[in-house]
């Protein structure tokens, strides 16, 4: 393979009818100076055997922007060089034969400002199905400020959602109702009912849980909304559930949000499968109407997972952040979803820092200004238990949604039982943190002397203490840490 | 019934080395203390009347917790809490409320139900202890 295939070739020749190879139009530039307004992406690519990693990093670029297969004399129509995407590095994966981390710059004026759609349509519209690439992962994108202030955001953000809820210096608590399916309206609310007064801040429907023939979607947020607020009657605190409100379409999904401000509900939550433009609907609507907008990141496994193609699920993070959503599923490490704790450390630092610092070893290849837009509340859900309380709070701080489903309901002394044994827990942790105490390490004796006041907490601790979900994670950052010289 | 608001409400009351272990967390972060007290503690009651200005550049938990001891006397039968204000960019809020004071029996909420159009209900919490009672004359002292 030649040098200089990888090289632009002249102008003139450029642009001979046929078939030239990406890097030759154009499309990979070693010695291309990022821009602050550029959009970047890094891709982790396997090229087909005997494709160059170089042609393969350029025909990213060519796809993702401009390109097709053939050279086009309309080209010369345009100003092409600025609307050129531009490979300009590429790196073997560590530890990965066939993989390379390429980098890819865009020009800001290739993207509609503040259309989550049309950035998506560009980065990962073509290039996934690109036949030279066996696989293709985007890894992470460098959205620059000038892009992220065409973007609202978050509708309410981690601070006004606690001032709005009057809860401040502890993760929230929440659980997601069950069984997923088959409860009818009145003894769905019961649940909610019982949760919410045991202890919890919030309940949840699940993300299949729409408006199927054992519970009409009216019937569900009524009894719901009795629940909420019986439950904020006896303890005196805000409460809330996040009424599903994903329908099939637009149309219907405004409306059931409309039924829910008007039973005075708080918050509203979507599954990320209704798609980006209709999320960005809503939490336009979300915004109008003071309303906190959960997001469910159902269906996100399907090409978040694996690391060799898909998308990150910390790009998805970004562009949700973006497209303006309060609560994020991020994963919780130490349940039974798929997480390894550094990648998922990772997610909750792009919902909730003003900046976000490259940490290669969390998988962030990037600094991402966040330009004042607002904080997303990550939520931790899917196979949690008070025995794990020390672990949570360690890994994920206070900003956050601990979601205990089956380690609420499932409680053999009971729902409200189940509550409030994580109250108790989140509570005597926090109070011991703050206090100077080393949780890691004192975590289970820190349990067990809350347990001493609270018999449901023995009994959690008892049932459950020991259930760990101890499988090694498949998306993990790949990085290895090269020793620095003396 | 014991209203659960704030970070340790499902924890026993709070010992004074406890809250001034709190106070020393917040100072350690460069919180604001402050001290709030009321007797409408309605969830949706936003404005408790503040005991002084929030306690900037402390430099221990000692003087806070004086001042904790004058307003317990001074408003006996109250709820009162402590908040923390973070004046960080981003933050610009309370990172830490808890609840160090209350009335020894709290009757807690009536939930009133609106009937609307439908099956809708309009909900209204009503404290059992303000009624039409003024500020002062609501909880046994």
């Amino acid at each position: 393979m030649g040098a200089n295939e990888h090289v632009a070739i002249d102008t003139k020749k450029r642009y001979q009818a046929g078939v030239l190879k990406y890097a030759q139009m154009g499309y990979w530039d070693p010695d291309y100076e990022v821009k602050d307004t550029d959009v970047l992406a890094v891709f982790r690519i396997t090229p087909q055997e005997g494709v160059d990693p170089i042609e393969a990093a350029a025909a990213v670029a060519g796809e993702s922007s401009t390109a097709t297969w053939t050279v086009v004399w309309t080209d010369r129509l345009t100003a092409c060089d600025k609307y050129r995407a531009k490979a300009y590095r590429i790196d073997p994966v560590p530890g990965q034969a066939g993989q390379y981390f390429c980098q890819v710059a865009y020009d800001l004026d290739l993207f509609e400002e503040g259309s989550i759609a049309n950035l998506t349509a560009s980065i990962i519209g073509n290039v996934f199905s690109f036949k030279p690439l066996l696989a293709c992962r985007l890894e992470d994108m460098r959205l620059p400020v000038a892009y992220v202030k065409t973007f609202r955001g978050p509708p309410t953000g981690i601070v006004v959602e606690r001032e709005r809820l009057d809860k401040f210096g502890r993760p929230l608590l929440g659980a997601t109702m069950k069984p997923k399916l088959g409860l009818s309206g009145k003894n769905y609310g019961r649940v909610v009912y019982e949760a919410l007064t045991g202890g919890l801040d919030f309940t949840k429907d699940d993300e299949n849980i729409n408006s199927q023939n054992f519970m009409h979607w009216r019937d569900r947020f009524l009894y719901c909304m009795e629940g909420v607020n019986q439950a904020a009657a006896q303890t005196g605190e805000i409460k809330g559930h996040y009424l599903n409100i994903t329908a099939g379409t637009m149309e219907e999904m405004v409306k059931r949000a409309e039924f829910a401000r008007d039973l005075g509900s708080c918050i509203v939550m979507v599954d990320l499968i209704v798609g980006w433009t209709a999320i960005q609907s809503i939490s336009h609507w979300c915004r109008e109407n003071d309303m906190i907008l959960h997001m469910h990141r159902a269906g996100h496994g399907t090409y978040t997972r694996q690391k060799n193609h898909g998308v990150s699920f910390r790009v998805i993070a970004k562009w949700l952040r973006l497209a303006g959503v309060d609560h994020l599923h991020a994963g919780t490490a130490v349940g039974k979803l798929e997480g390894d704790p550094m990648t998922v450390q990772g997610f909750y630092n792009v919902c909730r820092d003003t900046v976000t610092r490259q940490d290669l070893p969390r998988g962030l290849f990037f600094d991402q200004d966040w330009a004042g837009i607002k904080r997303v509340m990550p939520v931790a859900s899917g196979g949690i238990h008070a025995g794990q309380m020390h672990q949570l709070l360690d890994l994920f701080g206070d900003e956050v949604v601990l979601q205990f489903g089956g380690g609420t309901i499932g409680h053999p002394m009971g729902i409200q039982a189940g509550a409030q044994a994580n109250r108790v827990a989140l509570e005597a942790m926090v109070l011991a943190r703050n206090e100077g105490r080393d949780i890691v390490n004192e975590g289970p004796d820190i349990l067990k002397a809350a347990a001493e006041h609270c018999r449901p907490l023995r009994a959690a601790l008892d049932t459950w203490g020991e259930v760990t979900f101890d499988y090694t994670s498949t998306d993990t950052s790949d990085f290895v840490a090269t020793p620095t010289a003396a | 019934m014991r209203i659960t608001q704030g970070a340790f409400s499902f924890l026993p009351d709070l010992t004074d080395t406890q809250i001034a272990a709190q106070i020393e967390y917040c100072l350690r972060n460069d919180w604001a203390v402050a001290i709030e007290f009321t007797d409408d503690p309605h969830p949706r009651n936003t404005y408790w009347s503040m005991w002084g200005h929030p306690m900037f550049d402390l430099a221990d938990a000692a003087g806070a917790m004086q001042a904790l001891r004058e307003c317990r006397e001074a408003r006996p039968g109250h709820y009162i809490r402590i908040n923390a204000f973070d004046p960080s960019a981003g933050w610009e809020t309370v990172r830490l409320s808890f609840i160090v004071g209350r009335p020894a029996v709290e009757p807690g909420f009536r939930l009133v139900r609106r009937e609307g159009p439908g099956r809708t209900l309009h909900y209204t919490l009503e404290s059992y202890a303000v009624g039409h009672r003024p500020e002062g004359e609501r909880y046994a002292t």
